[in-house]
């Protein structure tokens, strides 16, 4: 079953076209990889999803539903969920309190402050609970909002470059975390330049470029697409 | 039972300086104090220390839409104005009998929250945020000064009370008890004293608990990264309306015990000067605090007073200067800086005990 699906969806930027009739089927429980150069439009590809930014023409589909015209808040209540390229953690606030606002509305009491020290643990935090999220180092601030995406429970998570600054330990340890998600029942959509990574969890790459869907297949295929090397060697150049 | 338990825990919370036994006793001998005070002192001065709690609603106010909701917010003193306005205008056309006054509070407080929620529906709707919500409601602010000045004429009356112009309203009855001796009005003296304190207890632990919620969570969470407390399925603009509403309503009660306390109220209490003094006070106290906040208020506010006997030149020159301080030396607060300078102190001195 498709869980999300995007039809001919188009946006344009004044004069730049940054997406360009892309049609995409992400189905039920799989791990998708969306990878492209930089500038391809990738991110502005999650924004449209997450309703960010609306599409001048095409149709978001999720769960079957017609969410083209939802607001973001009631995109991710219907289980959406999504880590930014940038972390967008609250940096004014301790790590503890990031992880509380991200259960808060799912879980109360005892039972919220036991999920706050479990999810402490699984990202490696729990010395950090009290510090400022804003002091945290890149990378962790990076395991911060991966924690806030997971709390919600979604059905689909969207993590936009989700090992940018990490170490190739930390890049396997997250790779590891994507897969027991899934295996838990969570689809999952990644845009990521990491290929060890994308060969780590990736059970379907799509290939963006210039707004268009350029490639889809499994890994081995993309990488041995010369079409595929020749747009990542043409902007190696450039 | 459970429930006014978990209510009585939020008192305490990231969101509030200020915890355990030795701040609560603290608190408690403050209010003590507060309490003992009238007994050491007389009626007249009494009365003018009631002049100073009134204006602490709102600043806090401000503190919650701007310290906490971080959405610069100079509508305050519009929202004080239609309040006090609108207590005049209900108590000179029905009286103070039957406790009428205190309905006319109410009432006031709603007109107030009312244009708010219309505003706010408008402004947080429409996606205005940042430096145009401060021109937006400081545009409202000074367009209702405006057109109370201009309300001169005769023909500017509602019912029994004339809106007087630039001399403003006057002669509105107090707030008044109703007793079976006959009505008891609290002039600006020692009831209305004990009256504004029991109101200053309410909201301050109210706001306390309100913060340490998990609505608080989101108001601050906002204040952080609205983008991002979308993206955890919060209607964030449904959060900062309600934050604003409840905002107008304190500035609306300071407002109408303004207007109770002086039995006048005049269209400079809508004007520039009277939209930027909360700012200074809520800035050099540290916005992001409730104690901070109150603190700030009655000692700036007092500082302020003194000073007036100087010229009241001299004083806004005074409260200025006393801002850019407070913005280049400690940004969230000269109070708050404080606060946090001895907390740090004494945990450092548990730790060393220990
Ligand atoms: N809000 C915006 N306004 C104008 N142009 C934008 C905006 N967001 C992205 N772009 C442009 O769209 C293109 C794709 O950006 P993006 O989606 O961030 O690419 P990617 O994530 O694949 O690196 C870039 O050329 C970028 O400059
Ligand atoms: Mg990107």
């Amino acid at each position: 079953m498709a869980l999300l699906q995007l039809r001919d969806v188009n946006k344009h930027f004044g004069g730049l076209h940054v997406t360009n009739s892309v049609n995409l089927v992400l189905e039920q429980g799989e791990i998708h990889c969306l990878i492209g150069p930089n500038g391809a439009g990738k991110s502005t590809l999650f924004r449209l999803i997450l309703g960010e930014h609306h599409p001048g023409s095409g149709q978001i589909y999720f769960a079957g539903e017609d969410i083209t015209t939802l607001k973001s808040f009631a995109r991710i209540r219907r289980g959406l969920s999504v880590k930014f390229q940038v972390p967008g953690v609250f940096k004014g606030l301790s790590v503890r309190q990031n992880l509380e606002i991200a259960l808060q509305s799912r879980l109360h009491g005892a039972a919220l402050d036991k999920e706050i020290d479990r999810l402490l643990a699984f990202l490696n935090l729990e010395a950090e609970q009290a510090q400022l999220a804003g002091n945290l180092s890149h990378g962790q601030k990076q395991w911060l909002e991966i924690g806030m995406a997971i709390a919600l429970k979604p059905r689909l998570l969207l993590l936009d470059e989700p090992t940018a600054g990490m170490s190739p330990e930390e890049t396997h340890m997250t790779g590891e975390m994507v897969r027991r998600l899934n295996a838990a029942g969570m689809t999952v959509l990644a845009i990521e330049h990491d290929m060890a990574f994308v060969r780590q969890v990736a059970q379907r790459v799509t290939v963006l470029h210039l707004g268009q869907v350029f490639a889809q297949g499994s890994i081995d295929e993309i990488v041995a697409d010369e079409r595929v090397a020749a747009i990542y060697l043409g902007q190696a150049h450039a | 039972m459970t429930g006014l338990v978990s209510l009585f825990r939020r008192l305490e919370g990231p969101q509030t300086l200020g915890r355990g036994p030795a701040f609560w006793a603290l608190f408690a001998l403050v209010l003590a104090g507060a309490l003992a005070y009238p007994l050491f002192s007389d009626g007249y001065t009494v009365g003018n220390t009631v002049y100073f709690f009134v204006w602490v609603f709102i600043a806090l106010s401000l503190s919650l839409i701007w310290g906490y909701g971080g959405s610069l917010s100079f509508g305050q003193t519009a929202f004080f104005g239609i309040a006090g306005y609108g207590y005049g205008i209900l108590t000179i056309n029905f009286g103070a009998a039957y406790g009428f006054t205190w309905i006319a509070l109410l009432l006031a407080i709603g007109m107030a929250a009312l244009v708010a929620a219309l505003l706010g529906y408008f402004m947080f709707f429409g996606r205005i945020a940042g430096v145009f919500l401060g021109i937006v409601t400081l545009a409202v602010t000074l367009m209702l000064e405006r057109f109370m000045a201009q309300t001169a004429g005769p023909e500017w009356r509602i019912g029994a009370a004339r809106l007087n112009g630039f001399n403003g309203m006057s002669a509105m009855p107090p707030l008044t008890i109703p007793w079976f001796g006959g009505p008891i009005p609290l002039f600006a003296d020692v009831g209305l004293y004990y009256v504004v304190l029991a109101m200053l207890v309410l909201v301050y632990l109210g706001l306390r608990i309100l913060m340490n919620s998990s609505f608080g969570n989101v108001i601050v969470a906002i204040r952080e990264n609205p983008e991002r407390a979308e993206m955890l399925g919060y209607d964030i603009r449904k959060y900062q309306l309600i934050t604003f509403v409840i905002g107008a309503a304190l500035a609306g009660l300071s407002g109408v015990l303004y207007t109770v306390w002086g039995q006048y109220i005049t269209p400079s209490s809508m004007g520039m000067t009277a939209a930027s003094l909360p700012l200074i006070w809520v800035a050099v106290g540290g916005r992001s605090d409730l104690t901070a906040t109150v603190i700030g208020t009655l000692v700036v506010l007092s500082g302020f007073q003194a000073l007036t006997i100087y010229g009241s030149q001299y004083a806004l020159v005074f409260m200025g200067v006393l801002l850019v301080l407070t913005v280049l030396i400690a940004p969230n607060g000269l109070v708050l800086g404080v606060i946090k300078g001895i907390t740090k102190l004494v945990t450092r001195r548990k730790q060393e005990a220990a």
